[in-house]
């Protein structure tokens, strides 16, 4: 029992609280956009260096593009890589596109009958009855929501996309994503479930992290109305990273919910 | 009777030179477009606008860009490029604007006449405003000038003068009541 117990806890320390360990991240080659026809094209990874591709490329099976008129578009000429996956949009209609990854699964271990440990990784639901041995003891499942995204604007920018879908860390605007200046403060509010979180830590980073020696990374929380404030100190595309736990899980098995959200900002210069 | 005929033609023909337009209010405004020694050179996409004191457009006066579609896209697309202008204006309006788009302009010094009985003064509120010229360049830069003035026009008349280093050379001002 206490053998098991240390094992249980120690697997729960394996899973990080807040922020992975490499920055996963969408980058779309614009944000402001205009013409007869314009599409975009944006790459996709994992990396530790913004926006550098030298790792992995980000998985997009959850890949979902919203139009300006909250319809589906599909990305086109998607392609994976070593590094990135790439993908362009093409941009039919006037006003702001949602283009964001969203992986929802279960992370489930137990101890076999014969005393190996088991897992599985991004597991759906219907898993647990289906994957799991009937003898496995110990069970722990974890479920997670993490969004990745970013937003790219043709013409007049709008909102009807980034209405949130009330589940998991979603960031709905104050300022809009696309009208993003140096030196002017953008607000912003984060929701959970739909409802305002206070109290998300935040990670901001700018690009170009290779051509300069230190992340020079800011760090704001929001406050109780689930929103913060930036004011962004130069033009350029920031990565922005928050997370969360809490135990509003939707699987009865699951204890643990682990949320996160990254978004990826293009910010203009004057 | 034809000498008196002809005294009251020709009064005729006084009284309209003298008519309307000698009693407008004008904005004359010359925009230069500095000569650049670059290997590849593209006429520069410019926006001519009046902002009041919140910063908002009161009105579009003159905007040159790419009428005609090339292997690069249509005009429009580089459009954002000017960038004040595109947020605070150019993304909500609808090209081409009769009066007030019109193609590119070759190096040189163009000048732009506006009288208070056009679209775009008739409806100008008395304040403060500021002239904005934004100019941006394919292959190139951007620049932003901006010149002060008060309407509506009174005696004497206002002049301002700002003088560009990239991609605009002089631009002048000149509000006539």
């Amino acid at each position: 029992m206490k053998r098991s117990l240390a094992v249980a806890i120690a697997l729960a320390a394996t899973i990080p609280a807040t922020a992975l360990a490499h920055k996963a991240w969408m980058m779309p080659s614009q944000t402001v956009i205009a013409g007869t026809n314009p599409w975009i094209t944006v790459d996709a990874a994992v990396s530790n260096d913004l926006f550098y591709f030298n790792h992995v490329p980000l998985r997009t099976e959850g890949l979902a593009i919203t139009a300006p008129d909250g319809s589906t578009v599909e990305a086109q000429n998607l392609a994976t890589g070593k590094y990135r996956t790439v993908f362009d949009v093409e941009l039919k209609q006037q006003g702001t596109y949602r283009i964001a990854t969203v992986n929802k699964g279960l992370m489930v271990r137990w101890e076999g009958a014969d005393g190996k440990p088991g897992g599985l990784r991004g597991a759906k639901p219907e898993d647990l009855a289906t994957k799991v041995p009937k003898d496995a003891k110990n069970l722990q499942v974890s479920q997670s929501i993490g969004r990745i995204e970013t937003f790219v604007t043709n013409g007049s920018p709008n909102d009807t996309a980034l209405k949130s879908s009330g589940e998991g860390l979603e960031l709905v605007p104050v300022t809009h994503p696309n009208d993003l200046f140096a030196g002017e403060a953008a607000k912003f509010r984060m929701l959970v479930d739909g409802k305002p979180a206070a109290g998300l830590e935040f990670e901001i980073t700018r690009g170009g992290t290779r051509y300069r020696n230190a992340q020079e990374e800011i760090k704001v929380t929001t406050d109780a109305s689930g929103e913060f404030s930036v004011t962004w100190p130069e033009a350029g595309m920031y990565w922005l990273e928050t997370g969360t736990q809490d135990d509003k899980t939707s699987v009865p098995q699951a204890k643990q919910r682990r949320l996160s959200y990254v978004v990826t900002l293009e910010v203009l210069p004057q | 009777m034809s000498k008196i005929a002809v005294h009251t033609t020709l009064t005729i023909a006084l009284s309209g030179l003298l008519a309307t337009p000698a009693y407008a209010a004008t904005l004359d405004i010359n925009v230069e477009i500095p000569k650049l020694n670059v290997a590849e050179y593209h006429r520069p996409y410019v926006a001519i606008w009046i902002e009041g004191a919140d910063q908002k457009v009161a009105a579009n006066l003159s905007v040159w860009y790419q009428q005609t579609s090339n292997a690069e896209g249509h005009g429009t697309k580089w459009l954002p490029d000017m960038r004040q202008w595109w947020r605070k204006s150019g993304r909500s309006l609808k090209v081409p604007v009769d009066g007030v788009t019109g193609p590119t302009k070759p190096v040189g010094k163009h000048a732009l006449s506006f009288t208070d009985k056009q679209p775009q003064l008739a409806k100008l509120a008395p304040g403060e405003y500021t002239l904005v010229v934004e100019a941006a360049r394919e292959v190139g830069g951007r620049e932003l000038l901006k010149i002060p003035f008060s309407w509506p026009a009174k005696k004497p008349a206002q002049t301002g003068k700002a003088q560009g280093s990239t991609e605009l050379g002089a631009v002048t001002l000149a509000v006539k009541p």
